[in-house]
């Protein structure tokens, strides 16, 4: 490897270490990374297929272990679809719309990203529980679940789909009014069209994040397997029980779709990337 | 048409509030309305209890050992991504945002696999006299982990639009790769550096779920302030979860202030 990069002609690209030098970085890179994150992940892993599948299928289709994946789905799917809605109005009246207070309003879309998790369950609690000051009390219901994730994924679609709004070329816009294309029509043949590439990837990555939370939904979701028990409190529960190989096979299930995601979303992204090229 | 656009605008801007409104800042107004309801003192008690100040102790020690190490690699491996060809770059790009996928839990379950008394280090730890399950190490394993790929994130991006004229120009003027990084170079990326480190710290601050698994949740030990939040809450210790709660929140909110003045002089 060595070698080979002292042969090529030194690239002009500004700051370079020697050879050497990149070498021993991409070995400390490559040490942490596989310390930190892939030894741990391939625990889980292996741990998962101790048994062998027959083991890894029964863990993964216990019924207690489906209601949480299917809960876990279900709602995620709700969450993406209502986030995928009201982030575009959100995103459109952030670039679109003015009015006082907006710029304030824009910072903080990123409040879910910033606020621990922990934290946004319990600030969902005092308003939407049992001593709900408006009278709306969901504590610990199939809602809940729906409500926290809502929370902590809001700003994915509204970030995703600003910048693309923000780049979107006006003239289009009215070109096709001129020609008497209706609010409606604009925005469904024009608009949407455009923005679909940030609302894919807003959507995928907030699909993952909702698969995967925890920490929003332990206080306020009441954790009550068969019915608001999602995947990631089954696996905490599972660990606690001693359950390991049980708790493995559900997280790699919940692992391999999240990692399809977000490999999908990093496609997407070059494809967008080459479209917008193709067209410059 | 003027009429209806009117309309329209009127009717996208009030369904955008409405659910900014009823989602995020009706329950942020709220929590901050209960914890104050009796006044200063009871919140202010719960946190500069022995277990509440061990708490935050705790949660700055984990800020204080993740965010540097998370930063010098973000930076370092953000160089070697952009400013060096290499065949294995494109796998160490796929990995950088592993941890974004994974859940806090199986974070959590993954370490106890690694360093638990029946894990792969378990037994030589053991050995040892090594303890990194329910204690600091693997609660900072846990925060690491989670952390990890916000300053690669943000820098790559700043470091590509920078390019590399003016970094030539101090390397022809007799600069060593060495002083070109510190005059240069991260005078340029400061701000993207500086965003990323601040995504970290918030993570950090707040990570609940796989610090949990991994700590026993031993209380005054091994309890960090979002932990403490919920320990408080089983305890129906509503005081001392709301003034943990909203110092963590006041936390996020300066964090907020930060992002938004980093993203401000990035594109400046």
């Amino acid at each position: 490897m060595e070698a080979r990069t002292a042969t090529v002609p030194r690239p002009r690209a500004g700051i370079r270490l020697p050879s050497a030098g990149a070498g021993l970085g991409r070995g400390l890179v490559g040490l942490y990374l596989s310390l930190m994150v892939l030894l741990p992940l391939a625990a889980v892993v292996a741990e998962s297929g101790e048994g062998g599948s027959g083991a890894f299928w029964n863990a993964v289709t216990s019924p207690q272990a489906v209601a949480a994946l299917k809960l876990t789905v279900i709602a995620s799917l709700i969450v993406v679809a209502i986030n995928g809605v009201f982030g575009t109005i959100i995103a459109w009246v952030l670039v679109r719309d003015e009015f006082r207070g907006k710029a304030a309003l824009n910072a903080v879309i990123d409040l879910p990203f910033a606020l621990p998790t922990i934290v946004a369950g319990l600030t969902l609690l005092t308003l939407y529980g049992n001593n709900s000051p408006v009278g709306i009390d969901f504590a610990f219901t199939k809602v809940a679940v729906v409500a926290a994730l809502l929370f902590v994924t809001l700003p994915f679609v509204v970030r995703a789909v600003q910048p693309l709004l923000i780049e979107l070329d006006r003239e289009m816009e009215e070109a096709a009014t001129s020609l008497g294309a209706g609010g409606f029509t604009v925005f469904r043949r024009i608009i949407f069209p455009n923005l679909l590439p940030g609302l894919t990837a807003g959507i995928a990555l907030a699909f993952a994040r909702a698969l995967g939370e925890f920490g929003s939904l332990v206080l306020i979701s009441g954790s009550i397997p068969f019915d608001t028990e999602v995947a990631s409190v089954f696996i905490r529960v599972q660990i606690e029980n001693g359950n390991l190989a049980g708790a493995s096979a559900v997280s790699v299930v919940l692992l391999a779709v999240s990692l399809l995601l977000v490999a999908s979303v990093g496609l997407a992204e070059r494809w967008g990337n080459r479209h917008e090229r193709g067209q410059a | 048409m003027t009429g209806t656009s009117r309309k329209s605008r009127w009717s996208l801007r009030a369904m955008a509030l409405g659910y900014l409104g009823a989602l995020l800042l009706a329950p942020v107004a709220m929590i901050f309305y209960k914890t104050f309801e009796d006044g200063l003192a009871p919140p202010f008690e719960a946190i500069v209890s022995p277990e509440g100040l061990h708490a935050l102790q705790l949660t700055l020690l984990m800020v204080a050992v993740a965010v540097p190490l998370n930063t010098v690699f973000g930076v370092g491996c953000a160089l070697l991504l952009v400013r060096h060809r290499w065949w294995g770059n494109r796998f160490v790009d796929a990995l950088i945002n592993l941890p974004f996928a994974v859940s806090p839990v199986v974070v959590g379950l993954a370490l106890f696999l690694l360093y638990g008394t029946e894990g792969w280090f378990g037994p030589f730890l053991a050995e040892n006299g090594i303890q990194i399950l329910f204690s600091t190490p693997g609660m900072i394993l846990a925060s690491i982990f989670v952390s990890l790929p916000f300053v690669v994130r943000e820098t790559v991006p700043v470091l590509q639009e920078i390019g590399t004229e003016q970094e030539q120009a101090a390397s022809t003027l007799g600069a060593n790769a060495w002083q070109t990084f510190w005059r240069v170079t991260l005078p340029a990326i400061r701000w993207g550096v500086g965003y990323g480190v601040v995504l970290t710290t918030a993570r950090v601050l707040g990570e609940f779920g796989a610090v949990s698994v991994v700590s026993g949740e031993i209380s005054g030990q091994t309890e960090t302030l979002p932990l403490f939040v919920s320990q408080q809450f089983e305890q129906f210790n509503m005081a001392g979860a709301y003034g943990a709660s909203i110092l963590l929140a006041l936390l996020a909110l300066s964090t907020l202030l930060l992002m938004n003045l980093f993203k401000r002089k990035e594109g400046a």
